[in-house]
């Protein structure tokens, strides 16, 4: 529907704008508590406008670090790992088990589909005692394995192939196995290249819901060089029994901001792609 | 010795509806086999079940010899070309045509020569580099039919492959298909539900009604001497005219309403209601013809007009619609009462209840 009216034109616009600046607000007073020194932030009012330390906050938390915090250096990339391990673990598993579900004819699958499903209710958060029991038998805590794998396993994006698969027209089979493919062929050749949009837009939801994590990470990880970015800047703050240095924290937050950032402007036109194409 | 053998095929589905009623069919090597009948009639089926995308639920199927009957669709030595071609969308047009050869194991030059000869044949040779997405539908098609091609198979199996095509192209792409099939001599199993493009390509049709075959024959075979009633409805276009009509006691002439109609010879039949059929290029407007008929539309079409009438009878139970194709421009008008006869040997006959042809 397109209508000319500038009436609602600048209503919608304001209600956009509104949203926006909801959005923006609290990463405007990231940036803006991030450019001024300590003593400025622990006076009232607090400062809206930019201060002129920016960069040497920045060179402190980059080269030095917090006090009393592991390198942000290592604790970016541990994030990193994690996020990457979480994102292509579940892509993985999820691919493969939706591949079973849609295109095999198995005794019970239904059951092991709403099986799968019913994981949806059953959030790390909810199981995290016993989790943590398994992973501690296992001996997986403070390594990476023991970070990612409990997080693997996802309802979601097998729910999220299997739709991908069944739009996919049966005809793409019956000519691929008449083309003697057989099932990993099909899968490999046909199958995730023609999914390859979901696949990227699931790659971005996953990869920042991995970034994202804090309680795990929180958990399992005693030792400092397993730290990962967004548990610690909780950390900081609690770290010493002296004043928090907001400027530092929050600087340490702009940088925990950046990889999502760019993940999802990188990936933009393909997410947007994945989640909206019906025609394969 | 046959090239495709179908014995005793029948399908029956998990839920006990059964879509094909025993098939029996024999295919020379080389002909082109269409099998046409309105949606629904399982010709699909068949198809796939030749194709090995269906079971068999029992009979054989043979393809150049071999029982394939538990063969997988790629060990039967067959291709296909889908109605929506079911082009893999992420190939370039040449990939899409190597990729069977290639899960062959195919040498790579082999398959680089393969399919740049069929690219030729096709005029496919500037498209090669491009995906399916930046094609037109007849480019498509025939990307779908160099796919079969390049794997020289034993046949061809082609499931209404014209059908999301425009008229014109449809038209077109019938006689590429025709000459192709004819320049490679291979053995083609075609299903349409277009009983025009059934007509004008097959060497042989099978017209299946319901899951039943209902006759199979030349197109001229079908045409001239249908045997079921449904054979005699479903070719020609537009349809063949049906009235029900009764026999006299001596078998020598037959009513439509008042008028009697001489027969030149006895038919083969008891019964005396019969049904009457005649096709609508075959009624010439008569002014001493014995059927007298009531125009109620005429369509214009520039090289003949089809004639919508109803039989103009005093008794108006039996005002079945009449349909006459004359060729070229007619004067007649909407409402006119006019007459029109029939050659004897036009008349066709059917029983009322089995729908079989009566012989004379």
């Amino acid at each position: 529907m397109i209508e000319n009216r500038p009436v609602s034109t600048a209503v919608s616009h304001l209600v956009l704008l509104a949203g926006v600046a909801i959005v923006l607000f609290p990463i405007w007073i990231t940036i803006v508590a991030a450019s001024h020194d300590v003593a400025r932030l622990l006076e009232v009012p607090l400062p809206l406008g930019l201060g002129d330390q920016f960069f040497e906050n920045l060179k402190q938390v980059v080269s030095t670090g917090v006090e009393g915090s592991t390198p942000i250096g290592i604790m970016l990339f541990n994030s990193l790992v994690m996020a990457l391990m979480i994102a292509f673990g579940k892509i993985t598993i999820s691919l493969l088990s939706a591949y079973a579900i849609v295109y095999f004819d198995f005794r019970f699958r239904m059951l092991f589909f709403w099986m799968i499903f019913l994981t949806l209710m059953l959030p790390v958060e909810v199981r995290i005692l016993p989790t943590y029991e398994v992973v501690a038998q296992l001996g997986m805590l403070d390594t990476y394995w023991g970070l990612t794998i409990p997080l693997i396993a996802s309802a979601t994006a097998t729910f999220m192939f299997r739709q991908t698969f069944l739009s996919v027209p049966d005809e793409l089979l019956e000519a691929a196995r008449i083309d003697g493919a057989g099932p990993m062929q099909f899968f490999f050749d046909i199958l995730i290249p023609v999914s390859r949009t979901s696949i990227a837009a699931m790659f971005v939801i996953l990869f920042i819901y991995g970034w994202n994590q804090y309680l795990w990470p929180l958990l399992i990880t005693t030792d400092k060089s397993m730290v990962t970015i967004v548990m610690s800047i909780k950390g900081m703050m609690e770290a010493l029994e002296e004043t928090p240095k907001w400027h530092h924290i929050m600087m340490t937050a702009l940088l925990a901001m950046i990889p999502p950032v760019l993940v999802v402007i990188g990936m933009q036109k393909l997410f947007v792609k994945g989640l909206t194409e019906t025609e394969k | 010795m046959s090239h495709i053998l179908l014995k005793g095929v029948e399908k029956i589905y998990p839920n006990g509806y059964q879509a094909i009623h025993g098939v029996d069919l024999e295919i020379e090597e080389g002909e082109f086999i269409v099998l046409v009948g309105p949606s629904g009639c399982g010709k699909s089926t068949l198809l796939r079940m030749v194709a090995g995308l269906e079971t068999i639920t029992s009979g054989e199927v043979h393809i150049a010899g071999r029982k394939v009957n538990d063969l997988e669709p790629s060990q039967r030595d067959i291709a296909m070309v889908f109605q929506n071609y079911a082009l893999y969308p992420h190939m370039t047009v040449y990939k899409n045509m190597a990729y069977g050869l290639k899960n062959l194991g195919t040498a790579k030059d082999e398959i680089n020569r393969r399919v740049g000869d069929v690219a030729k044949l096709l005029e496919l040779e500037d498209l090669m580099q491009r995906k399916p997405k930046q094609l037109s539908g007849g480019q498509r098609q025939r990307v779908a039919m160099g796919r079969a091609i390049v794997r020289k198979p034993a046949a061809f199996l082609f499931d209404e492959p014209l059908s999301n095509l425009d008229a014109k192209l449809r038209v077109q792409m019938r006689l590429v298909i025709k000459n192709l099939q004819a320049r490679l001599g291979t053995t083609t199993l075609y299903v349409t539900h277009d009983q025009v493009e059934a007509m004008t390509m097959a060497d042989r049709l099978l017209v299946l009604n319901a899951g039943i075959v209902e006759q199979i024959g030349t197109p001229m075979d079908l045409y001239e001497r249908p045997q079921t009633r449904f054979v005699a409805g479903f070719i020609g276009s537009p349809a063949m005219n049906f009235v029900e009509v009764k026999l006299s006691d001596d078998g020598s002439k037959f009513h439509i309403g008042d008028n009697a109609l001489p027969l030149n010879k006895a038919l083969d039949t008891s019964q005396s209601e019969i049904t009457f059929g005649f096709r609508p290029e075959h009624l010439v407007l008569d002014d001493h013809g014995i059927i007298p008929l009531k125009i109620a539309l005429i369509e214009h079409l520039g090289a003949e007009s089809i004639i919508h009438a109803k039989l103009n009878n005093s008794d108006d139970k039996s005002s079945n619609a009449i349909t006459l194709r004359l060729n070229g421009h007619t004067k007649e008008q909407n409402g006119n009462i006019v007459r029109a006869s029939i050659a004897p040997e036009h008349y066709h006959f059917f029983n009322q209840k089995s729908g079989h042809r009566i012989r004379s």
